[in-house]
């Protein structure tokens, strides 16, 4: 039964994902994602799943795929340095075609940085670390429940596109309370199950199947070419039917706020600010940040005088934004990094000087 | 007719990418033989990291899946947890298990995982050309130390039968080698018990396969098992370290 309850953030990703269906996680200790950790060594046994505390990052995402070849339901999660040592695990993932379900409740860079929020890992996730040609399918929350909501979409897409997906969250929602309504469960798959489900799955051949191969490995050039082009056409599939987000009171909008995340939240509140000054302000939230939603940005009317992009990095996504306004408004940054907030009154008051208004 | 020779179930005929002389060959025979004569070839999973042996799928009529430098056994980890009633195993060369994935292995052994691992250990870089191993032994020269493997800078080369014998949960750990029909014959002894203890769920078991590497040596294959009877066995002594009392 659907439940309505007071939950902080990780705890309520870590249900969420139990709830999904899935029963294999495997982390390691980083802050600020600790909960989650902690969670599901609590609670998958309950249910009849497994927890391993891996020894590293880089265990960890290669215990995930391995439990995901032999056909488990398998989510991570992890914050921003952790992050970086799983990033040749996530291309060769992507290279294998196998699904898992990521979460980095992202914090302050470079290198060890802050324990404090972040969302300088933009890059990292939408144009990723790893090697090769590859996409992880990237979702941004803004609220717990829109985290939670997006856990058990998460794993289908994984598992139709046989792709990882990651949702990139900060540290401001795993750290925060909100209420959440949580999903019914969903059933898990048994073990005996698998076969059917996942007939490419490592089960064991019982000698009567020829046997499941896993690879990444293509030493003939032609080959490996092929390869890359399916890969291609599966993401580009995915371009065409993944593309998610949301507007808000784009309509004689002088000012285009794009914004992701917990900072599209406090950008909302700059929106109510500018308005009670008379000025009109709307907001492109791109909820899926790989594939970007470009065709929002169709959507800005010509009355805008000036598009900005807020982020708590020194300009990752201003990127995307600048591709999806192919240059017909001048786009400029609005940002705090290292931990720092951005305020309503920041943003509001960088609007302004773009806008030339005093 | 009386049948003198039989291609092993369990080895696809494939033409190998192994080099004349390599013991790979007979290593995967072992691996094949033991589990068809255990009646395990259909409920056995493998892991094939990088090094030569990662194309050991194609030979291996078995489940099995490619691993990123060194961290099969992570793998074999999550394996183990979705499969617990598998026969689950990882096939690493000394480049992978004994340099880039000490961590992986080490802490594997420490959890006392339920998997088995064939460690082939032949002294050398393999597939990237014969560069120096944490294996190589002391005057061993390679493409990375051509006047030989030198202490001072690379220190002696590493045991890990006896490394992973000190961890608690590794309950079998043994090192064979390859260089004779009468090792041979213990080599797959000590397969076979590494995955009883698998079976019986008695914690992680480990076989050091002292093996070859005719091309990187730069030897003939005769002349390579001689170097490695002569100059590996004794730095590497052969025997069993560790047997849990349920299967002796």
């Amino acid at each position: 039964m659907s439940e309505r309850v007071l939950m902080k953030g990780n705890e309520a990703f870590a249900e969420a994902a139990i709830r999904s269906g899935c029963r294999y996680y495997f982390g390691y200790p980083i802050t600020p994602q600790n909960e989650i950790t902690e969670y599901m060594s609590r609670e998958l046994e309950k249910v009849g799943g497994s927890f391993v505390q891996a020894e590293s990052e880089i265990a960890a995402i290669n215990m995930a795929y391995g439990g995901a070849v032999a056909g488990g339901k398998v989510f991570i999660s992890s914050s921003s340095p952790g992050i970086a040592l799983m990033q040749e695990g996530f291309s060769f993932i992507c290279s294998a075609e196998i699904p898992l379900v990521i979460l980095n409740v992202s914090r302050g860079g470079p290198g060890v940085g802050t324990i404090q929020p972040g969302q300088a890992d933009y890059y990292q996730a939408t144009r990723g670390g790893g090697n090769g040609d590859y996409h992880l399918f990237v979702y941004a929350p803004s609220s717990i429940q829109e985290a939670v909501d997006m856990m058990s979409k998460a794993f289908k897409i994984a598992e139709e596109y046989r792709n990882p997906v990651m949702l990139l969250a900060d540290g401001m929602l795993g750290q925060m309370m909100e209420p959440v309504i949580l999903p019914d469960p969903t059933l898990a798959v048994k073990q005996e199950d698998i076969p059917k489900v996942k007939p490419w799955a490592l089960t064991g051949t019982k000698e009567s199947r020829p046997h499941n191969v896993i690879r990444s490995l293509y030493l003939k050039a032609e080959e490996l070419e092929a390869r890359i082009l399916a890969l291609d056409e599966k993401y580009q599939r995915a371009k065409a039917e993944l593309v998610e987000y949301q507007t808000i009171n784009l309509a004689g909008a002088e000012v285009v706020f794009v914004a992701y995340g917990s900072t599209a939240r406090i950008t909302e509140e700059a929106i109510d600010l500018l308005a009670e000054e008379g000025i009109r302000a709307g907001l492109i939230r791109p909820v899926s940040l790989w594939p970007y939603p470009y065709e929002a940005f169709d959507k800005i009317p010509q009355s805008t005088k000036a598009v900005i992009s807020v982020e708590l990095s020194r300009g990752q996504m201003i990127d995307d934004v600048k591709i999806g306004c192919c240059g017909r408004f001048p786009v400029s940054l609005s940002s705090r990094v290292g931990g720092m907030l951005i305020t309503p009154q920041e943003i509001a008051a960088d609007a302004k000087k773009a806008l030339g208004v005093e | 007719m009386k049948t003198i020779f039989e291609l092993t179930k369990g080895i696809l005929p494939e033409e190998t990418t192994y080099c004349p002389g390599c013991t790979h060959g007979i290593a995967h025979r072992l691996i094949m033989e033991v589990l068809d004569e255990e009646n395990l070839l259909g409920d056995a999973i493998g892991v094939a990291p990088i090094g030569c042996s990662i194309m050991a799928h194609h030979y291996m009529d078995v489940d099995m899946c490619e691993s990123t430098h060194g961290r099969a056994p992570a793998i074999a980890t999550g394996i183990r947890r979705v499969q617990p009633d598998k026969i689950v195993f990882t096939y690493q060369g000394d480049g992978d298990l004994a340099s880039i994935g000490t961590g992986e292995i080490v802490q594997a052994a420490h959890r006392g995982e339920r998997f088995t691992t064939i460690f082939i250990n032949n002294a050398i870089y393999g597939m990237t050309g014969g560069q120096m191993a944490p294996t190589s032994l002391i005057g061993q020269r390679t493409t990375t130390s051509l006047e030989g493997r030198k202490k001072e800078i690379s220190g002696m080369p590493i045991r890990m039968a006896e490394l992973l014998a000190t961890i608690d949960g590794a309950v079998f750990v043994e090192r064979v080698a390859l260089d004779s029909p009468a090792n041979i014959r213990k080599a797959k002894r000590a397969i076979k018990n590494a995955f009883l203890v698998q079976q019986k769920g008695l914690g992680f078991s480990f076989v050091e396969v002292l093996s070859t590497c005719p091309t990187n040596w730069g030897y003939d294959a005769v002349k390579s098992l001689e170097w490695l009877r002569d100059n590996m066995i004794p730095y590497y002594p052969l025997g069993n370290l560790k047997t849990p009392g349920e299967v002796k």
